[in-house]
């Protein structure tokens, strides 16, 4: 693939997994091939030349009808010792939306993932804890995508179980089994 | 331990040990939240207990998601800016400023200084008012009302000085692409050289009536502590960052409007607890101020807006006298301004840390895709790790340290 511009140097660094390296606007961007992405960010985060120790920001964006593969999503890296950033795009296919998780290198990864999972339906592999995050588990299809209405109506969900606190069936019997105890001590 | 070195109160405790041994251990689930007024109502933490003592905790988020982005995306460039006022409610104006230096860089067009400085005043003044509000609010939290009103009158005084230059309180939709709405009153200088001593007074009042005081510092210090590795692995910034020594602002590592032609420090904490994240944000405050008061200083005259007509509105001499003029208008207000396809990510300083705009246009008059990096979404990730051990209680001093803004962080 051609390398336009390559300020950091990544087609030589990460060999084979750069598609395209170029600046826009003055910022860095790097689009990453889906395999091997969590070595290739091990490098991006622990080479000392690099020495991207923030994940400052995770998301993604849809571009159904106008690019193919559909998804990208789009990671911002801050290194703090260089003060440079970089933001690094990963395309991923409308059939198989699934990238590897981040959480290994970064504790940033997990609730950034999950709300590109709540969003878009990204799912991240290897995340701890795939749920929503800001809507709720019965939310049917994924907001931000491009082909959900704005005006899309959401079914009525009915009234979960609350379980563990004093309102439920274990708790009750929990109370019983201390009442039961105390009583056959007196 | 020997019943007679006791006092009465230990005594009782013994005796009470010794009565009530069967009671039971095990750990318990709590639910804190929503409705409760210490998390704003927004927040809902799933606790395991242990007694008092906090095991695990699953915060939940998104009680306030209203779909910030996907309204910004059927909404015209001018019109996202009402809707960046209600993300961090505490200090919209830097919503305002971040979002436009956003998509100026994305036309490629720079803003008078008169403009740079005015947008660098109003940014400080709100995060003036951010701190002072998230102090007031911890403080009348734990219990120091006294200090918290005091906070919040100072509060007051900038409120006031806000609404003398935009016209509202809180949903101030100041800024535009290319300027700002309209420039300082008359006496605005004089405004808030009175306002700043005010807030001085009262901080030096609030110093001596909780910085010192030994029950507040009790209930903060040692509380919620992060350590840089972990909080550079959260990608915390602002206080949070701030206070476990770590000195990252983005006003200093990567100048936007005139903060490289201005002499400010970086407050540091150095434990990474919540009594160092109170003081950094009192610490914060006078720089603020100190920025207001040199950029007043060296303020030039001239214009607070740019002039090409395709991307601000025309004045409404020309828009009622002139057929160019009632055209420009028209096609901004309707169509919207024309943005080149591309996509940047500006970062901006917000009270609570980094504030990031990505957008990406398709060079229509929408945004394709907007997305914000809201710092106190990101901190609350971090939450779990600072309570785990704790107390119950210590659930609010930490919970109001981190100054969660439901706008922001819930979107």
């Amino acid at each position: 693939m051609p390398t336009l511009d390559d300020p950091f140097n990544l087609d030589a660094r990460l060999q084979g997994k750069v598609l395209e390296a170029r600046s826009f606007l003055g910022e860095p961007v790097v689009i990453l091939s889906p395999a091997g992405l969590l070595e290739s960010f091990r490098s991006l985060k622990e080479d000392p030349e690099l020495d991207f120790n923030f994940l400052m920001d995770l998301t993604v964006v849809d571009y159904l009808g106008k690019k193919s593969p559909r998804f990208e999503v789009v990671y911002h890296l801050y290194s703090h010792g260089h003060n440079h950033r970089l933001r690094v795009k990963v395309p991923l296919s409308e059939e198989s939306p699934e990238v590897t998780s981040l959480t290994p290198l970064w504790n940033a990864a997990d609730w950034l993932e999950r709300e590109a999972w709540d969003m878009f339906g990204i799912r991240f592999i290897g995340h701890p804890d795939l749920r929503r995050i800001l809507l709720y588990e019965e939310f049917q299809g994924h907001p931000l995508r491009k082909d959900y209405p704005v005006n899309q109506c959401q079914p009525r969900v009915p009234e979960r179980d609350v379980k563990g606190t004093f309102v439920d069936e274990a708790s009750k019997t929990k109370l019983l089994q201390l009442q039961q105890k105390w009583t056959a001590k007196t | 331990m020997d019943r007679e070195d006791l006092n009465p109160a230990q005594r009782a405790g013994v005796a009470m040990e010794a009565e009530t041994s069967d009671l039971s251990s095990e750990t318990m689930e709590l639910q804190m939240g929503p409705s409760h007024p210490a998390t704003h109502g927004t927040i809902k933490f799933n606790l395991r207990l242990d007694g008092e003592r906090i095991l695990a905790c699953d915060t939940e988020v998104g009680y306030l998601h209203r779909g910030f982005a996907k309204s910004c995306e059927q909404a015209t460039w001018t019109q996202v800016f009402p809707y960046t006022d209600r993300l961090n409610y505490a200090s919209p104006l830097i919503n305002n400023v971040g979002y436009a230096l956003a998509v100026e860089k994305l036309i490629g067009v720079e803003t008078p200084p008169r403009c740079q400085y005015i947008r660098l005043i109003m940014s400080e003044l709100s995060r003036v008012h951010d701190h002072l509000t998230c102090c007031a609010m911890a403080a009348s939290e734990l219990g120091a009302i006294t200090a918290g009103f005091y906070m919040m009158e100072a509060r007051e005084h900038l409120m006031r000085i806000i609404e003398a230059v935009t016209g509202a309180r809180l949903t101030v939709t100041y800024a535009r692409i290319g300027g700002v709405k309209h420039d300082f009153p008359r006496d605005f200088s004089n405004a808030v050289s009175e306002a700043f001593q005010f807030v001085r007074r009262i901080l030096m009042d609030c110093d001596r009536l909780i910085s010192r005081n030994r029950i507040f510092i009790d209930r903060l210090s040692g509380i919620g502590v992060l350590s840089k590795e972990q909080a550079v692995s959260y990608g915390l910034t602002g206080p949070m960052l701030r206070s476990t020594g770590v000195s990252y602002d983005v006003r200093k590592a990567q100048p936007y409007l005139v903060y490289d032609q201005l002499e400010f420090e970086i407050p540091l904490g150095t434990h990474g607890d919540n009594y160092d994240r109170f003081i950094c944000r009192i610490q914060e405050i006078e720089q603020s101020m100190r920025l207001v008061e040199q950029a007043l200083k060296s303020m030039p005259l001239g214009a607070i807006s740019i002039e090409d007509t395709r991307v601000v509105l025309p004045p409404k001499e020309k828009v009622y006298n002139s057929i160019e003029g009632l055209m420009h208008h028209f096609k901004i207000i309707i169509e919207g301004i024309h943005v080149p396809p591309g996509e940047v990510y500006q970062a901006v300083e917000g009270a609570n840390g980094e504030l990031g705009f990505y957008i990406v246009s398709d060079g229509g008059g929408k945004p394709y895709r907007l997305r914000v990096r809201p710092p106190s979404f990101i901190a609350m990730a971090a939450f779990r790790e600072m309570i785990q051990g704790h107390m119950l209680a210590d659930i609010i001093p930490t919970f109001g340290m981190i100054n969660m803004i439901g706008g922001e962080c819930d979107r």
